[in-house]
Protein backbone atom coordinates (compact mmCIF):
# COMPACT_ATOMS: atom_id res chain seq x y z
CA UNK A 1 0.00 0.00 0.00
CA UNK A 2 1.28 3.48 -0.81
CA UNK A 3 1.87 5.81 2.07
CA UNK A 4 0.87 9.40 1.55
CA UNK A 5 1.55 12.38 3.77
CA UNK A 6 -0.29 15.56 4.50
CA UNK A 7 1.30 18.58 6.07
CA UNK A 8 -1.09 20.92 7.76
CA UNK A 9 0.36 24.28 8.75
CA UNK A 10 3.56 22.53 9.83
CA UNK A 11 6.25 24.92 10.98
CA UNK A 12 9.55 24.67 12.81
CA UNK A 13 10.90 27.56 14.87
CA UNK A 14 14.20 27.56 16.69
CA UNK A 15 15.26 30.43 18.96
CA UNK A 16 12.53 32.67 17.62
CA UNK A 17 13.57 32.13 14.01
CA UNK A 18 11.28 30.35 11.60
CA UNK A 19 13.23 27.67 9.80
CA UNK A 20 10.35 26.05 8.00
CA UNK A 21 6.76 26.81 7.19
CA UNK A 22 4.02 27.11 7.91
CA UNK A 23 3.61 24.53 5.15
CA UNK A 24 0.36 23.02 4.02
CA UNK A 25 0.94 20.46 1.34
CA UNK A 26 -0.18 17.02 0.14
CA UNK A 27 2.74 14.86 -0.84
CA UNK A 28 2.37 13.12 -4.21
CA UNK A 29 1.65 9.43 -3.65
CA UNK A 30 4.47 7.67 -5.49
CA UNK A 31 7.74 7.78 -7.35
CA UNK A 32 10.67 10.10 -6.78
CA UNK A 33 10.18 13.58 -5.35
CA UNK A 34 13.11 15.95 -5.52
CA UNK A 35 13.27 18.82 -3.05
CA UNK A 36 15.12 21.78 -4.54
CA UNK A 37 16.23 25.05 -3.06
CA UNK A 38 19.30 27.05 -2.04
CA UNK A 39 21.20 26.52 1.22
CA UNK A 40 19.15 27.40 4.26
CA UNK A 41 15.86 27.00 2.42
CA UNK A 42 14.81 24.35 4.94
CA UNK A 43 15.28 21.24 2.79
CA UNK A 44 16.84 19.11 5.51
CA UNK A 45 14.31 20.30 8.08
CA UNK A 46 11.53 19.49 5.58
CA UNK A 47 12.79 15.90 5.26
CA UNK A 48 13.20 15.53 9.02
CA UNK A 49 9.69 16.84 9.62
CA UNK A 50 8.29 14.25 7.22
CA UNK A 51 10.44 11.55 8.85
CA UNK A 52 9.05 12.57 12.23
CA UNK A 53 12.37 13.29 13.95
CA UNK A 54 12.04 17.08 14.04
CA UNK A 55 9.89 18.69 16.70
CA UNK A 56 7.15 20.83 15.18
CA UNK A 57 6.43 24.26 16.62
CA UNK A 58 2.97 24.32 15.10
CA UNK A 59 0.75 22.35 12.78
CA UNK A 60 1.05 18.66 12.07
CA UNK A 61 2.19 15.97 9.69
CA UNK A 62 -0.10 13.04 9.10
CA UNK A 63 0.88 9.92 7.21
CA UNK A 64 -1.83 7.67 5.84
CA UNK A 65 -0.82 5.15 8.52
CA UNK A 66 -0.39 5.62 12.30
CA UNK A 67 2.76 7.55 13.29
CA UNK A 68 4.56 4.59 14.92
CA UNK A 69 4.02 2.40 11.88
CA UNK A 70 5.01 5.25 9.57
CA UNK A 71 8.41 5.70 11.17
CA UNK A 72 9.08 1.96 11.10
CA UNK A 73 8.49 1.84 7.37
CA UNK A 74 10.77 4.78 6.62
CA UNK A 75 14.50 5.21 6.49
CA UNK A 76 16.88 8.10 6.06
CA UNK A 77 20.21 8.55 4.29
CA UNK A 78 22.36 11.41 5.54
CA UNK A 79 24.50 13.81 3.56
CA UNK A 80 27.65 12.49 5.18
CA UNK A 81 27.09 8.78 5.73
CA UNK A 82 27.10 7.63 9.35
CA UNK A 83 29.04 4.39 9.55
CA UNK A 84 28.84 2.19 12.62
CA UNK A 85 32.35 1.24 13.73
CA UNK A 86 31.79 -2.30 12.55
CA UNK A 87 32.25 -4.39 9.45
CA UNK A 88 30.23 -3.84 6.29
CA UNK A 89 28.19 -6.98 7.02
CA UNK A 90 27.43 -5.84 10.57
CA UNK A 91 26.38 -2.41 9.30
CA UNK A 92 23.93 -4.00 6.90
CA UNK A 93 22.65 -6.38 9.56
CA UNK A 94 22.14 -3.69 12.20
CA UNK A 95 18.66 -2.39 11.26
CA UNK A 96 17.41 -5.99 10.98
CA UNK A 97 18.87 -6.93 14.37
CA UNK A 98 16.99 -4.03 15.94
CA UNK A 99 13.68 -5.50 14.83
CA UNK A 100 14.63 -9.00 15.99
CA UNK A 101 14.82 -10.63 12.56
CA UNK A 102 15.92 -14.31 12.68
CA UNK A 103 19.65 -14.79 12.12
CA UNK A 104 19.36 -16.98 9.02
CA UNK A 105 17.16 -14.40 7.35
CA UNK A 106 19.57 -11.58 8.24
CA UNK A 107 22.40 -13.61 6.72
CA UNK A 108 20.68 -14.06 3.34
CA UNK A 109 19.51 -10.45 3.21
CA UNK A 110 22.97 -9.12 4.01
CA UNK A 111 24.48 -11.29 1.28
CA UNK A 112 22.00 -10.20 -1.35
CA UNK A 113 22.20 -6.49 -0.46
CA UNK A 114 25.98 -6.53 -0.37
CA UNK A 115 25.89 -7.89 -3.90
CA UNK A 116 23.40 -5.23 -5.01
CA UNK A 117 25.52 -2.36 -3.70
CA UNK A 118 28.71 -3.89 -5.09
CA UNK A 119 30.32 -4.61 -1.71
CA UNK A 120 30.05 -8.41 -1.74
CA UNK A 121 33.83 -8.73 -1.53
CA UNK A 122 34.11 -6.23 1.31
CA UNK A 123 31.75 -7.84 3.83
CA UNK A 124 34.46 -8.14 6.48
CA UNK A 125 36.01 -4.73 5.85
CA UNK A 126 35.64 -2.17 8.61
CA UNK A 127 32.96 0.23 7.35
CA UNK A 128 34.68 3.48 8.43
CA UNK A 129 37.59 2.52 6.15
CA UNK A 130 35.52 2.43 2.96
CA UNK A 131 35.83 5.17 0.37
CA UNK A 132 33.27 7.97 0.32
CA UNK A 133 31.29 6.45 -2.52
CA UNK A 134 31.29 3.00 -0.96
CA UNK A 135 30.17 4.45 2.36
CA UNK A 136 27.23 6.20 0.76
CA UNK A 137 26.23 3.05 -1.12
CA UNK A 138 26.46 1.09 2.11
CA UNK A 139 24.30 3.72 3.81
CA UNK A 140 21.71 3.31 1.04
CA UNK A 141 21.84 -0.49 1.29
CA UNK A 142 21.41 -0.25 5.06
CA UNK A 143 18.46 2.11 4.55
CA UNK A 144 16.78 -0.21 2.04
CA UNK A 145 17.44 -3.54 3.78
CA UNK A 146 14.32 -3.27 5.91
CA UNK A 147 12.23 -2.86 2.72
CA UNK A 148 10.97 0.57 3.73
CA UNK A 149 8.00 2.11 1.97
CA UNK A 150 9.59 5.56 2.06
CA UNK A 151 13.26 6.55 1.87
CA UNK A 152 14.49 10.06 2.58
CA UNK A 153 17.83 11.11 1.15
CA UNK A 154 19.51 14.35 2.16
CA UNK A 155 21.91 15.36 -0.63
CA UNK A 156 23.34 11.85 -0.76
CA UNK A 157 25.56 12.57 -3.76
CA UNK A 158 26.99 15.89 -2.54
CA UNK A 159 30.41 14.35 -1.90
CA UNK A 160 30.44 11.75 -4.66
CA UNK A 161 32.18 11.81 -8.02
CA UNK A 162 30.48 11.10 -11.34
CA UNK A 163 30.83 7.34 -11.37
CA UNK A 164 29.73 6.88 -7.77
CA UNK A 165 26.77 9.18 -8.41
CA UNK A 166 25.79 7.11 -11.43
CA UNK A 167 25.91 3.86 -9.45
CA UNK A 168 23.99 5.49 -6.63
CA UNK A 169 21.27 6.73 -8.98
CA UNK A 170 20.98 3.28 -10.54
CA UNK A 171 20.31 1.84 -7.08
CA UNK A 172 17.69 4.51 -6.46
CA UNK A 173 15.89 3.75 -9.72
CA UNK A 174 15.87 0.03 -8.90
CA UNK A 175 14.40 0.81 -5.51
CA UNK A 176 11.76 3.02 -7.08
CA UNK A 177 10.80 0.30 -9.53
CA UNK A 178 10.35 -2.02 -6.55
CA UNK A 179 7.75 0.42 -5.25
CA UNK A 180 9.78 2.41 -2.74
CA UNK A 181 8.76 6.03 -2.35
CA UNK A 182 11.81 8.27 -2.63
CA UNK A 183 12.06 11.81 -1.32
CA UNK A 184 15.43 13.41 -1.89
CA UNK A 185 17.09 16.79 -1.72
CA UNK A 186 19.83 17.80 -4.11
CA UNK A 187 21.85 20.78 -5.21
CA UNK A 188 22.59 19.20 -8.55
CA UNK A 189 20.03 20.37 -11.12
CA UNK A 190 21.26 17.74 -13.59
CA UNK A 191 20.53 15.02 -11.07
CA UNK A 192 17.15 16.56 -10.34
CA UNK A 193 16.25 16.45 -14.01
CA UNK A 194 17.46 12.84 -14.37
CA UNK A 195 15.52 11.49 -11.40
CA UNK A 196 12.58 13.72 -10.54
CA UNK A 197 8.99 12.81 -11.13
CA UNK A 198 7.79 15.48 -8.76
CA UNK A 199 9.53 18.62 -7.62
CA UNK A 200 9.12 20.68 -4.48
CA UNK A 201 10.90 24.03 -4.65
CA UNK A 202 11.64 25.49 -1.23
CA UNK A 203 12.76 29.03 -0.50
CA UNK A 204 13.05 30.66 2.92
CA UNK A 205 11.22 27.79 4.56
CA UNK A 206 8.23 28.02 2.26
CA UNK A 207 7.12 25.88 -0.67
CA UNK A 208 7.32 28.31 -3.56
CA UNK A 209 6.36 25.88 -6.25
CA UNK A 210 5.50 22.18 -6.41
CA UNK A 211 4.32 19.88 -9.13
CA UNK A 212 5.23 17.27 -11.74
CA UNK A 213 8.85 17.50 -12.83
CA UNK A 214 8.49 17.93 -16.62
CA UNK A 215 6.20 20.91 -16.20
CA UNK A 216 8.38 22.43 -13.49
CA UNK A 217 11.55 22.25 -15.55
CA UNK A 218 9.89 23.28 -18.85
CA UNK A 219 7.74 26.07 -17.61
CA UNK A 220 8.18 27.20 -13.99
CA UNK A 221 5.30 29.30 -12.79
CA UNK A 222 7.08 31.54 -10.30
CA UNK A 223 9.78 34.12 -10.84
CA UNK A 224 11.96 32.59 -8.09
CA UNK A 225 11.82 29.11 -9.65
CA UNK A 226 12.65 30.56 -13.09
CA UNK A 227 15.63 32.40 -11.61
CA UNK A 228 16.78 29.28 -9.71
CA UNK A 229 16.60 27.08 -12.81
CA UNK A 230 18.42 29.67 -14.86
CA UNK A 231 21.27 29.48 -12.39
CA UNK A 232 20.73 32.83 -10.72
CA UNK A 233 21.32 33.13 -7.01
CA UNK A 234 17.99 33.32 -5.24
CA UNK A 235 17.66 34.26 -1.59
CA UNK B 1 70.08 3.98 46.92
CA UNK B 2 71.05 0.99 49.05
CA UNK B 3 67.46 0.54 50.12
CA UNK B 4 66.29 0.41 46.51
CA UNK B 5 68.88 -2.20 45.54
CA UNK B 6 68.00 -4.20 48.61
CA UNK B 7 64.35 -3.85 47.62
CA UNK B 8 65.00 -5.12 44.11
CA UNK B 9 66.98 -8.05 45.45
CA UNK B 10 64.29 -8.80 47.97
CA UNK B 11 61.59 -8.64 45.28
CA UNK B 12 63.66 -10.95 43.11
CA UNK B 13 64.02 -13.55 45.87
CA UNK B 14 60.37 -13.30 46.90
CA UNK B 15 59.32 -14.06 43.35
CA UNK B 16 61.94 -16.68 42.54
CA UNK B 17 61.25 -18.67 45.67
CA UNK B 18 57.49 -18.18 45.23
CA UNK B 19 57.22 -17.05 48.82
CA UNK B 20 53.90 -18.52 50.08
CA UNK B 21 52.95 -15.34 51.94
CA UNK B 22 53.68 -13.25 48.88
CA UNK B 23 51.61 -15.53 46.65
CA UNK B 24 48.76 -15.43 49.13
CA UNK B 25 48.57 -11.67 49.48
CA UNK B 26 49.13 -11.10 45.77
CA UNK B 27 46.25 -13.39 44.90
CA UNK B 28 44.09 -11.67 47.50
CA UNK B 29 44.99 -8.26 46.05
CA UNK B 30 44.00 -9.50 42.62
CA UNK B 31 40.80 -11.12 43.87
CA UNK B 32 39.64 -8.01 45.74
CA UNK B 33 40.48 -5.51 43.01
CA UNK B 34 39.26 -7.59 40.07
CA UNK B 35 35.96 -8.32 41.85
CA UNK B 36 35.59 -4.63 42.61
CA UNK B 37 36.40 -3.82 38.99
CA UNK B 38 33.85 -6.31 37.65
CA UNK B 39 31.05 -5.00 39.89
CA UNK B 40 31.96 -1.36 39.30
CA UNK B 41 32.12 -1.88 35.51
CA UNK B 42 28.69 -3.55 35.50
CA UNK B 43 27.29 -0.43 37.17
CA UNK B 44 29.43 2.31 35.63
CA UNK B 45 29.56 1.34 31.93
CA UNK B 46 25.78 1.33 31.36
CA UNK B 47 25.33 4.32 33.68
CA UNK B 48 28.00 6.44 31.97
CA UNK B 49 26.59 5.55 28.56
CA UNK B 50 23.06 6.29 29.71
CA UNK B 51 24.23 9.73 30.86
CA UNK B 52 25.57 10.40 27.37
CA UNK B 53 22.37 9.27 25.63
CA UNK B 54 19.62 10.67 27.84
CA UNK B 55 18.65 14.29 28.32
CA UNK B 56 16.99 14.90 31.66
CA UNK B 57 16.57 17.70 34.11
CA UNK B 58 19.46 17.18 36.50
CA UNK B 59 21.88 15.81 33.92
CA UNK B 60 24.45 18.59 34.27
CA UNK B 61 24.32 18.36 38.05
CA UNK B 62 24.68 14.57 37.91
CA UNK B 63 27.74 14.84 35.68
CA UNK B 64 29.30 17.51 37.89
CA UNK B 65 28.75 15.35 40.98
CA UNK B 66 30.17 12.33 39.19
CA UNK B 67 33.30 14.21 38.19
CA UNK B 68 33.71 15.48 41.73
CA UNK B 69 33.33 11.94 43.08
CA UNK B 70 36.28 10.82 40.94
CA UNK B 71 38.49 12.45 43.53
CA UNK B 72 36.70 10.83 46.45
CA UNK B 73 39.28 10.40 49.27
CA UNK B 74 39.63 6.64 49.91
CA UNK B 75 40.16 7.16 53.62
CA UNK B 76 36.78 8.84 53.93
CA UNK B 77 35.10 6.10 51.89
CA UNK B 78 36.77 3.57 54.19
CA UNK B 79 35.52 5.39 57.24
CA UNK B 80 31.94 5.55 55.97
CA UNK B 81 31.91 1.90 54.91
CA UNK B 82 33.43 1.04 58.30
CA UNK B 83 30.62 2.86 60.11
CA UNK B 84 27.98 1.21 57.95
CA UNK B 85 29.39 -2.29 58.43
CA UNK B 86 30.46 -2.01 62.08
CA UNK B 87 28.51 -3.93 64.74
CA UNK B 88 26.49 -0.86 65.67
CA UNK B 89 25.96 0.22 62.04
CA UNK B 90 22.91 -0.52 59.88
CA UNK B 91 24.59 -3.49 58.14
CA UNK B 92 26.38 -4.75 61.24
CA UNK B 93 24.32 -7.94 61.37
CA UNK B 94 25.91 -9.13 58.13
CA UNK B 95 29.27 -9.39 59.90
CA UNK B 96 31.17 -8.10 56.89
CA UNK B 97 33.65 -5.80 58.58
CA UNK B 98 37.28 -7.00 58.31
CA UNK B 99 36.50 -9.38 55.44
CA UNK B 100 37.57 -9.19 51.78
CA UNK B 101 33.91 -8.49 50.94
CA UNK B 102 34.07 -5.23 52.89
CA UNK B 103 37.21 -4.31 50.97
CA UNK B 104 35.46 -5.03 47.67
CA UNK B 105 32.52 -2.83 48.70
CA UNK B 106 34.83 0.07 49.56
CA UNK B 107 36.73 -0.23 46.29
CA UNK B 108 33.54 -0.42 44.24
CA UNK B 109 32.48 2.89 45.78
CA UNK B 110 35.86 4.44 44.99
CA UNK B 111 36.20 3.36 41.35
CA UNK B 112 32.61 3.42 40.07
CA UNK B 113 32.52 7.25 39.66
CA UNK B 114 35.90 7.16 37.93
CA UNK B 115 34.85 4.51 35.40
CA UNK B 116 31.44 6.12 34.87
CA UNK B 117 32.98 9.52 34.24
CA UNK B 118 35.54 8.30 31.70
CA UNK B 119 32.82 6.21 30.05
CA UNK B 120 30.59 9.25 29.79
CA UNK B 121 33.35 11.31 28.15
CA UNK B 122 34.09 8.65 25.57
CA UNK B 123 30.46 7.80 24.87
CA UNK B 124 29.49 11.43 24.42
CA UNK B 125 31.66 11.67 21.32
CA UNK B 126 30.46 8.38 19.90
CA UNK B 127 26.85 9.37 20.56
CA UNK B 128 27.37 12.66 18.70
CA UNK B 129 28.54 10.61 15.75
CA UNK B 130 25.72 8.02 15.89
CA UNK B 131 22.91 10.28 17.12
CA UNK B 132 21.09 10.96 13.84
CA UNK B 133 21.28 7.38 12.62
CA UNK B 134 20.07 5.79 15.85
CA UNK B 135 17.22 8.30 16.17
CA UNK B 136 16.22 7.67 12.56
CA UNK B 137 16.25 3.89 13.08
CA UNK B 138 13.80 4.34 15.94
CA UNK B 139 15.98 2.59 18.50
CA UNK B 140 14.96 2.19 22.12
CA UNK B 141 17.16 3.64 24.87
CA UNK B 142 18.42 0.19 25.76
CA UNK B 143 19.34 -0.55 22.14
CA UNK B 144 21.21 2.76 21.93
CA UNK B 145 23.18 2.02 25.09
CA UNK B 146 24.05 -1.49 23.90
CA UNK B 147 25.17 -0.23 20.49
CA UNK B 148 27.37 2.46 22.02
CA UNK B 149 28.93 0.11 24.57
CA UNK B 150 29.67 -2.44 21.86
CA UNK B 151 31.13 0.00 19.35
CA UNK B 152 32.99 1.99 21.99
CA UNK B 153 34.45 -1.03 23.74
CA UNK B 154 38.04 0.04 23.21
CA UNK B 155 37.46 3.33 25.00
CA UNK B 156 35.63 1.48 27.74
CA UNK B 157 38.63 -0.77 28.19
CA UNK B 158 40.66 2.31 29.05
CA UNK B 159 38.02 3.34 31.55
CA UNK B 160 38.06 -0.11 33.16
CA UNK B 161 41.86 -0.16 33.32
CA UNK B 162 41.91 3.25 34.97
CA UNK B 163 39.49 1.87 37.54
CA UNK B 164 41.61 -1.21 38.10
CA UNK B 165 44.72 0.92 38.50
CA UNK B 166 43.06 2.96 41.19
CA UNK B 167 41.72 -0.12 42.98
CA UNK B 168 44.91 -2.19 43.01
CA UNK B 169 47.01 0.70 44.31
CA UNK B 170 44.52 1.89 46.89
CA UNK B 171 45.39 1.53 50.57
CA UNK B 172 43.41 4.04 52.66
CA UNK B 173 39.99 2.44 52.48
CA UNK B 174 40.93 -1.22 52.55
CA UNK B 175 43.22 -0.64 55.50
CA UNK B 176 40.28 0.69 57.49
CA UNK B 177 37.58 -1.78 56.47
CA UNK B 178 39.89 -4.78 56.01
CA UNK B 179 42.12 -4.23 58.99
CA UNK B 180 45.25 -5.71 57.39
CA UNK B 181 44.76 -9.05 59.16
CA UNK B 182 47.38 -11.65 58.27
CA UNK B 183 45.97 -14.56 56.23
CA UNK B 184 42.57 -12.86 56.11
CA UNK B 185 42.57 -9.35 54.70
CA UNK B 186 46.22 -8.51 54.10
CA UNK B 187 46.87 -7.34 50.54
CA UNK B 188 49.94 -5.91 48.82
CA UNK B 189 49.32 -2.27 49.62
CA UNK B 190 48.44 -2.79 53.28
CA UNK B 191 51.44 -5.09 53.67
CA UNK B 192 53.70 -2.40 52.22
CA UNK B 193 52.30 0.15 54.67
CA UNK B 194 52.88 -2.28 57.53
CA UNK B 195 56.45 -3.21 56.56
CA UNK B 196 57.34 0.46 56.05
CA UNK B 197 56.00 1.20 59.52
CA UNK B 198 58.09 -1.63 60.93
CA UNK B 199 61.17 -0.25 59.18
CA UNK B 200 61.67 -3.27 56.91
CA UNK B 201 62.22 -1.19 53.80
CA UNK B 202 63.67 -4.02 51.72
CA UNK B 203 60.57 -6.18 52.08
CA UNK B 204 58.29 -3.14 51.64
CA UNK B 205 60.07 -2.18 48.44
CA UNK B 206 60.06 -5.77 47.26
CA UNK B 207 56.31 -5.91 47.67
CA UNK B 208 56.09 -2.53 45.93
CA UNK B 209 57.90 -3.85 42.86
CA UNK B 210 55.66 -6.89 42.81
CA UNK B 211 52.64 -4.57 42.91
CA UNK B 212 53.91 -2.49 40.00
CA UNK B 213 54.74 -5.62 38.01
CA UNK B 214 51.26 -6.96 38.70
CA UNK B 215 49.57 -3.78 37.46
CA UNK B 216 51.68 -3.86 34.28
CA UNK B 217 50.91 -7.54 33.75
CA UNK B 218 47.15 -7.11 34.07
CA UNK B 219 47.12 -4.11 31.71
CA UNK B 220 49.23 -5.96 29.20
CA UNK B 221 47.13 -9.13 29.44
CA UNK B 222 43.91 -7.23 28.84
CA UNK B 223 45.40 -5.41 25.85
CA UNK B 224 46.58 -8.68 24.34
CA UNK B 225 43.26 -10.39 24.97
CA UNK B 226 41.23 -7.56 23.46
CA UNK B 227 43.72 -7.06 20.63
CA UNK B 228 43.92 -3.29 20.91
CA UNK B 229 46.22 -1.47 18.49
CA UNK B 230 46.14 -4.46 16.19
CA UNK B 231 43.29 -4.02 13.75
CA UNK B 232 43.40 -0.38 12.78
CA UNK B 233 41.71 2.28 14.80
CA UNK B 234 39.10 0.27 16.57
Amino acid sequence: MQMTATLDGASVKRRGKTILGPITHDLAPGGITIVLGPNGAGKTTFLKVLHGVERLSAGQVAWSVPAAEAQKSQSYVFQSPIMLRRTVAQNLAYPLQLTGTPKAQIQTKVQSWAAKIGLADALDTSAPRLSGGEKQKLALGRALIRDPKVVFLDEPCANLDGRSTKEFEALLITAKSAGTRIIMTTHDLGQAKRLAEDVIFLLGGQIVEAGPAPAFFADPQTAQARAFLKGDIVE
Amino acid sequence: MNDIWAGLASAFWLIVTLDPDLVEITLRSLRVSLSALLIAALIALPFGTWLAVRRFRFRRATIAVLNALMGLPPVVVGLIVYLLLSRSGPFGVLGLLFTPTAMIIAQVIIITPLIASITHQAMRELWAEYHDLLISLNTSNWQRIRTLIFDGRRALLTAALAGFGRAIGEVGAIMIVGGNIDHATRVLTTAIALETGKGDFALALGLGFVLIALALLVNFAIHVLSRTEREGRW
